[in-house]
């Protein structure tokens, strides 16, 4: 098992003929994950270190029969990419991209909800399921196989708590970078609902960031709906009030969105959380290891 | 970004919105002429991006041009929440009969615009939810269906606005103001009083607009409204230079990649004893240019006393950091020390390049936590 990615997924790259599509696609690939296409309008016939380019998502799930694919197109294609993507029929739809406008996304969000479509981001790292496949830009070589599933609105945050974790003997089921726009595919609650449905998955840690009030409706929804153990961080503690922190999600402004309210409501439904990722690393570990 | 009241304003006219006839000034000379064509008496607003203006004395009204010029001198300058006022809105005054409330912003959990009317208005908004949540009508509208006029008929007739006069001009300012939130790309455009004047005139007499910076690229015209000058002149280095940078008050300099690890290494960093000086994050898939111009602007900081980098590559790769922090070390003139910490995507390619290169004063360090001891350590 695993969710979102795993040795089922038959990815296409949108993008993969631009610099970064590249390098990561090829990347994804060396990992393990099936990469069968890449989509470049106008480029049909030629290909990547063997992936053969389409130029249409369509020609990719019907000749390449991908199921999932993952977007790098520069902002201003994005939501397009997605849209044709969701149209061609694949089920999984993982966007890198940064910056797509959130009136985009708006729509989008809707539209791909209506579909029945998984969609991850955008401006987000990825989804990666250790041993299994790797979509996105996550460094596969941090993360091992296990039991841990991991989610977070951060993706370098991402990486090192899943590289803590690594240290400390653990290992992943999957780990999936949610993004950190305003509107993003899946939330909290949709991932977290995923790994309470995973086998494979024991134990639950979410990366949380200051801004929006997801992780207190996470909260509430683990205190209702998950059985599994779950642990928290939130990044921002130190962020003074009315100032963004880069990621448009990340801002705060007067009480509510704070890192100190977000883990007071985590704490209590009896989330612990780390006041660092090590702090968070050890937490998992220690229950883990049945300390 | 947010735009200033009179930017606001302006979108809000271009819509369609009543407003008052007014000018922007940075002068008293300016106040004074301006007040002279809107016609007394005025209302004399500092123009800056923080809340409380009114209480700190930024918002002042003139009966003529003698008391506009005193009142612009005394406005310009001013220090409100550390935005020190440089512009003026001056307009003609308006009677106020009634004070309502009225926005449309990006509901984030619900994925979806939400409106919110109210006929309490000319307080926090905040308050009315809180003290009174039937008064303030909410509703989302569904982006597949996109705004309708029963959206607006819902609002006026939810908050019990009777008088058919103003039923009309509220449910058509209600229309405008999504247009101008959808066709601005706006998270947020507020009307906060919108007021009914003695002989029943709806208008707005505040503006409040925010703009998706990630949509910027499609409103050249809104991108360039940025106020440069009420930043931190360090913020608008590095806005210049293309840097996510937030100024701080500690010694402290640090550089992460993302956002989410760059608050994190600031928080580490107080945990490990040592104040932030700054936020930097070098984004996603930096370049050792950016990097270098990451450094221009924290050295130009004269309260930092050391240098973290924090990098987990992913689309960064470490390699690619390693050679913007030795480039940075010969073109800039950096005393300070730098403690790097490199993990993921070609970290080990960028280890070996510090190695290799061994400037004095640099610091590698294995762990997120071991740095900013050392960088917290070295600041001292």
């Amino acid at each position: 098992m695993a969710i979102i990615v795993d040795n089922d997924t038959r990815l296409v790259v949108q993008g993969l003929t631009g610099s970064e599509g590249r390098f990561h696609g090829l990347r994804n690939r060396a990992y393990g994950t099936q990469v069968v296409a890449g989509v470049t309008p106008g480029k049909a016939g030629q290909d990547v270190e063997g992936i053969p380019i389409y130029d249409t998502v369509a020609q990719a799930v019907s000749e390449g029969r991908a199921n999932t694919s993952l977007v790098f197109v520069p902002a201003r294609f994005a939501a397009d990419a997605v849209y044709e993507a969701v149209d061609a029929g694949v089920h999984t739809v993982i966007c890198i991209t940064e910056h797509v406008p959130a009136h985009d996304m708006l729509s989008l969000y809707a539209y791909v909800r209506a579909k029945g479509v998984t969609l991850v981001g955008p401006n987000c790292p990825g989804v990666l399921s250790p041993g299994k496949a790797n979509v996105g830009i996550i460094p596969g070589e941090v993360f091992r196989a296990g039991s841990i599933g991991l989610v977070s609105r951060s993706g370098t945050l991402t990486y090192q708590i899943g590289h803590e974790l690594a240290q400390a003997g653990l290992g992943n089921s999957s780990i999936v970078g949610i993004g950190g726009d305003p509107i993003v595919g899946s939330s909290f609650i949709d991932v977290l609902e995923r790994f309470e449905a995973d086998p494979e998955t024991e134990i639950a840690v979410l990366v949380g960031e200051i801004g929006g009030d997801e992780e207190e409706k996470a909260a509430k929804f683990v205190a209702e709906h998950m059985t599994k153990p779950v642990f928290a961080y939130v990044a921002g503690f130190s962020a003074p009030p009315g100032k963004t922190m880069g990621h448009a999600g990340a801002i705060i402004s007067g009480s509510s969105g704070t890192a100190q309210a977000k883990r007071e409501a985590l704490e209590a439904v009896g989330i612990k959380v780390g006041t660092t990722p090590s702090e968070v690393a050890a937490l998992v570990a220690a229950f883990a290891k049945g300390e | 970004m947010d735009l200033l009241e009179y930017q606001g304003k302006q979108l809000f006219g271009a819509a369609g919105i009543p407003v008052s006839d007014g000018r922007v000034c940075t002068t008293a000379a300016e106040a004074r002429a301006a007040a002279d064509e809107v016609g007394y008496p005025v209302v004399v607003k500092a123009q800056v991006l923080t809340g409380g203006r009114g209480k700190a004395g930024g918002v002042k009204l003139a009966a003529d041009a003698d008391e506009t010029e005193r009142i612009a001198e005394g406005i310009l300058g001013l220090d409100i929440n550390g935005h020190v006022v440089r512009t003026l809105w001056v307009e003609h005054a308006s009677d106020i009969e009634r004070e309502y409330y009225l926005s449309v912003t990006f509901d984030r959990g619900a994925k979806k615009p939400l409106l919110m009317f109210t006929t309490e208005g000319g307080v926090e908004i905040e308050t009315v939810a809180e003290e009174n949540p039937d008064a303030l009508v909410r509703l989302h509208v569904d982006p597949l269906e996109g705004f309708q006029p029963h959206h607006a008929r819902a609002l006026v007739y939810g908050a019990g606005l009777t008088d058919p006069s103003e039923q009309k001009q509220v449910s058509a300012i209600v229309e405008k103001l999504y247009r101008c939130f959808e066709q601005n790309d706006a998270m947020l455009a507020e009307i906060n009083p919108l007021i009914v004047t003695p002989d029943g005139l709806v208008k707005a007499l505040d503006a409040k607009v925010t703009i998706d910076d990630s949509a910027l690229g499609r409103h050249p015209e809104l991108a360039e409204l940025r106020d440069e000058g009420a930043a931190d002149p360090l913020e608008t280095l590095a806005r210049s230079k293309g840097v996510t940078y937030v100024k701080l008050d500690g010694t402290v300099g640090i550089v992460g990649n993302g956002a989410g690890l760059s608050m994190s290494t600031v928080d580490v960093v107080v945990v490990a004893g040592g104040s932030p000086a700054n936020f930097c994050d070098l984004g996603g898939g930096a370049s050792a240019d950016s990097v270098v111009n990451a450094l221009e602007v924290i050295t130009a900081d004269p309260q930092v006393g050391s240098i973290l980098f924090n990098i987990f590559g992913g689309i960064t790769r470490g390699d690619e950091v390693a050679r913007g922090i030795l480039a940075a070390l010969e073109r800039i003139d950096i005393t300070v020390p730098i403690v790097v910490r490199l993990d993921g995507t070609h970290a080990e390619e960028g280890r070996a390049l510090l190695a290799e290169a061994a400037p004095a004063n640099l610091y590698v360090e294995p762990t997120m936590l071991d740095a900013a001891r050392r960088a917290v350590e070295l600041a001292r």
